[in-house]
Formats: structure tokens, sequence, C-alpha cells
């Protein structure tokens, strides 16, 4: 690498490379000025750095979709599906157990000489898997008439992923409802969803909404059970004590068979009731919905009939007549605000299975703005340190690095305006110690010029063996220091990530100020001035 | 200012022999080090809500905070008292609770106390909440530790990869001295110990390397370049000769660093604490760990490795070192 010719480039540049430079620069701080002024038009490409939700205030929530609900819902379904379908096939069993801890349903048959025909009978209840095409479960039988069916791991997978992303897409359809502006919503691992709610001091509202799974049920109430749910003991089978919404010490006895889903419902309105001026939800069926509801309530007027919101009764209205039109209304114990709410959530359907909150984050605006003062104050103060530090020790040299300082900035905000990346506020810190660390490039450039020249070499040797013998130092050291930081973007999150991006890209950008724009900025004043001895 | 240098932080060409200090050095930071463990253990460190989990709530009163009312607002809500604190300004109050036994109690708690409060403390307004679940703390707490690990690793892959592996070994040893003596730090002051401060700690640890490698890179060349120099003197030189770099490179980062622990705010300044600690102890590593660590382990291996490109050169004088 030391060989004459490339020596003598050390300092000489093309006018081809000087322009690049320049351009690069100039680019860069084109793209980092929109940062410093709020749009000025909207038909501007104006991209800014993205105010992490700890600086602009909101709300950061992690949440955990519950996969043994969702493989418990299958196993349960497939239970009463092979119910039936044993009953239909004369075959009896001792034992027939969803066990959802192993994803798997457990059956015992009474005559172990009909385990072939019973797993012949369950094979076409099996579904093939949506997105594998395989089968989703797998039927095991030994000769002593135990037969287990367990979920493939594949269609585990699958399931929890689709889970997932119904879920995604529910809870958006719920959040753009309430009027948030821009939220995001992303999948994080196999079975986490980050929800991020920009200007949301306080998400109790939002957690409210996307806490309920909002499964609507309509069920006949088992009236001759009703009286007794109270008195505590086991429901009778084939019926549920479910609890009232506003009175959970009051039960009800309600029929397992779901007579309508919610899912049929097209359409829900809080609305008042015209007569008593109560708040109410107005619902709309689609056909399925419609025509179900009319069967059911024709068949059975003058009895009661439980309208069901996970697993709680809101209300159990007698029928008067038969509700042909599709159309229904619940009334409850409700106010404006909580019959809108559920209005939203019959909308936008319900949860594939319940949601937990695992980890909340939540800055009010005036703290966030507070944070961005004193990140902005100590911005500015130790850019101003590190610059009269740099002016002082070094003189003109110092100013070239100076200059190269002011343009990194620039860098740093242009491409982290284009990568759309977040700035927060331990990313602010992370900007303070990239000026740090950028001018370390220089004073080891300059160090080394000032050695060169001592061991009396002239200027523009000194010149060309200070910038060529700190590029390996520089890249060395700034390799480890990229390296630490890679890492924590790896395994970091929120906030830190945010540290870990600014220190990467600064890592960067101050490579090249220091490598190429300085080197230019010294040679182009060498060139003009041509000095006896180097000022540094 | 504009044109000339003003001052120098040292002289040029000083010929301090630090060498002699190495087992100070090393006693001092292993006191150091074995004293920062200790207090690793007693009394520990003060987790965060990152890695402990449960429920912290920065509160802002009207006027100055009234902590008998804010107590007995909690306590009229059967809320245990976990941990009410001032955080920075006299209107600001830090509300701490434990983790629950589901995750969902967690929430609840957190709900709880934002109701007491605004039954019990007209005014209050909660400025920011952070619920950390106890499964989400402990991959957190792993994660955290997970990249500090993984990093020394690849530091010392590197600097093996670019150097000899007596320099690796010299610098991931310093940083693990280092790294103790940051812990201690943190148990010292009772600062938070959260996922920030990793981020602290991963930054000194690079800007810790970033010290080592100027000085292990002047060594390497010396060596190349001053074939029959015992390796201390030659180790001597080397941090002479890279002591204005050192010193300067320092007190800008420290420069930098230091408006944000002095305005930056309550949530940041701990983290500017570290920052600066951190300096302190890997620019004054560098010197006087890492080199003597160099020392030993090379005193007889070193010389020999280099010397074997048969480049033919004049005992102790200077020529131009061949760049790899």
């Amino acid at each position: 690498m030391s060989r004459s010719p490339a020596r003598k480039t050390m300092m000489y540049f093309s006018r081809m490379k000087t322009t690049l430079i320049l351009g690069v620069c100039l680019l860069g701080v084109l793209l980092g000025v929109p940062n410093l002024f709020s749009a000025p038009a909207a038909w501007m490409p104006w991209r800014t750095v993205h105010l992490g939700l700890d600086l602009r205030g909101g709300s950061y929530l992690l949440l955990e979709v519950d996969m043994k609900a969702v493989v418990k819902e299958r196993l349960d379904s497939l239970a009463d599906s092979i119910r039936q379908s044993l009953r239909g096939g004369q075959i009896f069993y001792q034992t027939l157990e969803p066990q959802a801890d192993q994803n798997r349903v457990l059956l015992k048959l009474r005559d172990a000489t009909k385990t072939d025909a019973a797993v012949a009978a369950l094979r076409p209840l099996i579904s093939p898997d949506v997105t594998t095409g395989q089968p989703d479960m797998v039927i095991a039988s030994d000769p002593s008439g135990t037969i287990t069916l367990t979920l493939s791991a594949p269609a585990l997978a699958a399931r929890a992923a689709g889970a997932v992303d119904q879920s995604i897409e529910i809870i958006r359809r719920r959040i753009d409802q309430t009027g948030v502006v821009d939220p995001e919503i992303t999948r994080q691992g196999e079975s986490r969803i980050v929800v991020q709610l920009p200007g949301i001091g306080d998400p109790d509202r939002i957690k409210q909404l996307i806490g309920k799974t909002a499964h609507m049920t309509f069920r006949l109430v088992d009236e001759a059970a009703t009286a007794t749910a109270n008195a505590g003991g086991p429901p009778p089978p084939g019926d549920d004590y479910l609890p009232m919404q506003d009175n959970a010490k009051e039960k009800i006895a309600v029929r397992k068979r779901i007579d309508v889903d919610g899912a049929d419902l097209t359409d829900a309105r809080a609305g008042t009731n015209p007569d008593t001026g109560e708040w109410v939800v107005n619902f709309t069926f689609n056909s399925i919905g419609a025509r179900r509801f009319a069967d059911v309530s024709r068949a059975n007027v003058n009895h009661r009939f439980a309208i069901v919101l996970d697993d709680k009764v809101i209300s159990a209205p007698v029928i008067r007549e038969a509700i042909t039109g599709g159309r229904g209304q619940i009334s409850g114990t409700f106010n404006a605000q909580s019959a809108n709410d559920l209005s939203v959530l019959l909308r936008a359907g319900a949860l594939p299975a319940p949601l937990t909150v695992v980890e909340e984050r939540s800055v009010g605006p005036e703290l966030g703005a507070a944070s961005i003062r004193a990140g902005a104050i100590s911005l500015v103060a130790g850019f101003l340190f590190v610059i009269f530090f740099m002016a002082f020790f070094y003189g003109l040299f110092g100013w070239f690095a100076n200059l190269a300082l002011v343009v990194n900035l620039f860098l740093m905000l242009g491409i982290m305006s284009m990568l759309q990346a977040t700035l927060t506020l331990p990313g602010m810190a992370g900007i303070l110690l990239t000026l740090g660390m950028a001018v370390d490039a220089n004073i080891l450039i300059n160090e080394r010029i000032r050695e060169e020249q001592r061991l009396g070499r002239p200027p523009l040797a000194a010149l060309e063996h200070g910038f060529s013998r700190a590029y390996s130092t520089i890249f060395d050291s700034n390799a480890t220091a990229f390296l630490a930081h890679v890492m924590l973007f790896v395994f970091g999150s929120g906030p830190v990530k945010g540290f870990a991006v600014t220190i990467t890209v600064g890592i960067a950008t101050s490579l090249f100020t220091a490598w190429m724009l300085t080197r230019l900025l010294v040679s182009r004043w060498y060139i003009t001035t041509r000095p006896k001895l180097l000022p540094v | 200012m504009f044109i000339k240098p003003r001052f120098r932080i040292v002289p040029d060409g000083t010929r301090i022999k630090f060498m002699r200090g190495r087992y100070m050095g090393l006693i001092v930071s292993a006191i150091l080090s074995t004293a920062s463990i200790v207090m690793f253990f007693y009394p520990g460190l003060n987790l965060g809500i990152d890695f402990s989990g449960g429920v912290v709530m920065e509160v802002h009163t009207q006027g100055p905070a009234n902590f008998a009312q804010i107590h007995a607002a909690l306590a009229a809500d059967h809320i245990p008292d976990q941990g009410v604190q001032s955080f920075g300004d006299p209107s600001e109050v830090l509300i701490r609770l434990g983790t629950q036994s589901s995750e969902q109690g967690t929430q609840a708690a957190a709900a709880h106390v934002k109701t007491a409060l605004e039954k019990g403390v007209p005014g209050a307004t909660i400025e920011r909440t952070d619920v950390v679940g106890a499964s989400v703390s402990a991959e957190l707490f792993r994660n955290g530790l997970l990249a500090l690990g993984i990093s020394l690793l690849m530091i010392l892959v590197y600097i093996w990869f670019r150097f000899e592996w007596q320099f690796a070994v010299g610098a991931v040893v310093t940083l693990v001295l280092d790294i103790t003596k940051a812990i201690g730090f943190l148990a010292l002051t009772r600062l938070d110990f959260d996922l920030v401060m990793v981020a602290a700690i991963l930054t000194v640890l690079g800007y810790s390397t970033n010290d080592k490698v100027v000085v292990y890179d002047r060594v390497r060349e010396n060596l190349r370049k001053y074939k029959s120099m015992p390796l201390r003197e030659l180790i001597d030189l080397s941090i002479n000769e890279t002591l204005n770099r050192t010193l300067g490179t320092s007190m800008t980062v420290f420069l930098a660093s230091l408006p944000l622990a002095l305005f930056g705010g309550e949530s940041i300044s701990g983290f500017a604490w570290v920052m600066l600690f951190g300096i302190v102890v890997g620019t004054s590593s560098s010197i006087f760990i890492a080199a003597p660590i160099l020392l030993f382990l090379g005193e007889h291996r070193l010389r020999r490795e280099s010397v074997a490109p048969p480049t033919p050169a004049t005992a102790s004088k200077p020529v131009a070192a061949p760049r790899r």
C-alpha cells in the first residue's frame, strides 16, 4: 500500500472525485435541512427524521396473543364434531377430552375392536390447513382403543400466524374508529403485536377497546334452569351459567348452542331509543344471520333470548314477535360512550383470541416536549464545546475538522430522514457522542501530520504520511465501535434501538467526512497557499 | 485560534515511563473491580423497570408535591406503598410498583394507581406510564446481557483478526475490568440499571476499545519500526506518542457528554454520568491496564513473531513502516 504512486495520489483529487465528494456533502445537507424547518408545502418532498414516542409523546403497547385460547378453540370444535360423528356411527367412547396443553384431543373407546372404524370416521373431520394444504391433525391410535388427534407443528404455527394477522387487522379497524392519527400496528415475533399511538399520552380507552375479544352470540335462555342458577352447583348439560354484564352476581342459564353469531352482523350503530331516551345499539344482520334470527325468533315467541358478549349477558329480552327484517336493537345500561364503544367493537369484528398487554410505555406530550428541549440544549452546548476545543488545540486544521463536523451532522440527519429512522431521546445522546467520536478521526490525522512534520518531512509529505498512516488506526478503532452498536440494534428495543441506529449511521458518515472531506479541504488549502510549514 | 493552535495538552516528545506504574495500575484496578463486584452483590444494582418489571409513573402535581397526600391517596385505595420519590423538579413525583402475579394484574395495578391519584390528589397529571410485565422484563434482561456478551466476543475476534492474540486478550480483559467498574459505579450511585444503561455501557465499551486500538496500533507499528527495542520501552514510547490523541479525544467526548449530564433531564442524565465515568476509566485503562497486560503477555512472544518479515532494517532507526 505504501508504493510511491499511491502516496502521490493521497493528497491529489481529480476533478471528478472532488465533484463527487462535494456532491455527496451537498446532497446530505439538502436532505438534512428539512429537519430544521417545518414543511412549507404539502407537495414538496419533505422528509424528516421520525420523532420517537418518547419525544413527541404517545403510547407504545406490546400485546400478547393468547395462543392457548386459539388452540383450545380448535380442539373444542374438533371434540364437538367427533362427538356427533361417533354418535352417528354408533361408536361409543369412555372419554373424549380436549387437552389444550398438549395440543391434542384424547379419545378412549369402550370397544377396542372398533378402533379402525373410529379412525376411519374421524378422518373426514380433519380439515386441510389453509396455508400448507396438509392435514392439520395427526391421528395416532393403539390397539387398546386409545386415539389421539394432535395438532401438527406446522398447523400450529400457521394457526398462530393467522391469529396474529387477524388480530392486527381487527385492532386496526377498532383503532381507526377512534380517530387516532397514524397508529402503527405491527407484529413482533411469533405471538406479539406492537401498537404505537403517537400523541396519545393516556391509552386507557384504546386498551379497553383492544382488550375485549368482543365475541357476540345470541343464545336462548333456559328459563327453568335460571331459577336455580344463583343457588350454586353445576349447570345442567347443554347450559352455561353466565353472569349479567351490569351485575356479575346475577347469573342466567343460557343454552350452549349458539343460534346466531356476531360474525353475521354487517353493521352496528349507537343510537337512542326514541321512547325512553336510553342509549342503545342498533344492528343489522347479513342474509344468513337475518334468516336464522327470523327462524329462531319465530319459533320462540314469548321466550327469553340472551345477547352474550365475551361470556357476559348484556341483556336477555323476551321475544314478542318474529323478527324478520334482519335488524335488532340491544338495550342494556348503556351511556353514550359505552354504546358507542360496543358498536365499534361489533363493527370491527371479534378477535380470534384474547390479547394481554405485556408492556406499556406512555409519555404525555408535555414531557416529550421537555425532553426535546433538554436534548436540544445539550446538543447545542456539546457541539459548541467540541468546536471550541478543536479550534483551540488545532487552529486552522481544527476548523477544517469543524466544517467536516457540521457537514457530518447534516449527513446524519439526511440519512436518518431517508431511512425514516426514529430519533429518540437516547438517540439525541447518540448524536452528541458521534460528534465527540467524529472529531477523533481528525485528531488522529492532525496528530499524525504534526508528528511527521516533526520528523523533518516537508509539508506535502507530512500531509501524505499523516493521512495514510492514520487511516488504518481510524478504520480499526471505528470498526469495533460499529460492531458493538450493531449488536445493540439487534438486541435492543424501543428508544435504545434508536440510539444504536443513530450511532451506526454517525460512525459511517464521520468516516466519510473525516477521511474524504477534510482531506479534500486540506488539499485545496495546500494548493492555494503552498505553506512552508503546516500550522498543526 | 483561527490559524495557529493555542494549546497542547501535553508537550511533544514526552518520555513518561508509564510501564513503571504497571503493577500499581493493575493493583488499583483489581481493587476497584473487586470492590465493584462486591457491590454488585451487596447492596446490588438498583434494577430499573425494564429489568425488574412492574409499574413506574411520573406524576406532575400542582405546585410542590405533597407526599403525605399522595401516600394517603394510595393508602385509601389499599395500594401497597412501593416507593414514592421526587424526580428532578419538586412538582415531579415518581411512583413505583412491583410486578403482580399476572400480566393482567400488573396492568390493573397501574390503572388502580391512576384512579386513586385522580381521586386523592386533585390537579395531578400523569406524564409518563411504564408498565412492564414479568415475561417481558426477563426477556429484556436476557437480551441486554446477550448484547453485552456478543459485543465483547466480536471485539475479541476482531482484534485477534487484525492484531496478534496478545492484543485481543489484553483488550478484552481490560474491557471486562472497565465494565465491572461501570457496574460498581451504578451500584454506588444507585442509578437505575435499565436498557438505557446497557446502551451506556456498550457505548463506553465501544469508546474504550477505540482508545485501546489506537495505542495498540502504534505498538504494532513500532514493533516493525524498532526491531531491537525492549518491549517495555517500546510500549512506553507508543503511549507517549499517542498521548495527545488519547487525551484529546477523551476530552472532546467528555465535553460532548457533559451538557447531557447537566441539562439532559432526569431520564437521560444517568446515561450521561455513566458515559463520563466510562470515559475516565476507559482512558486510564488504555494506559495502565491494557498496555501492561500486553507487556506481560507479549514479553518474549511478540518480538519473534514480528521479526519474521524479512525486511532488512537497522536497529532503532525509524523506517517507513510497511502497512498491511
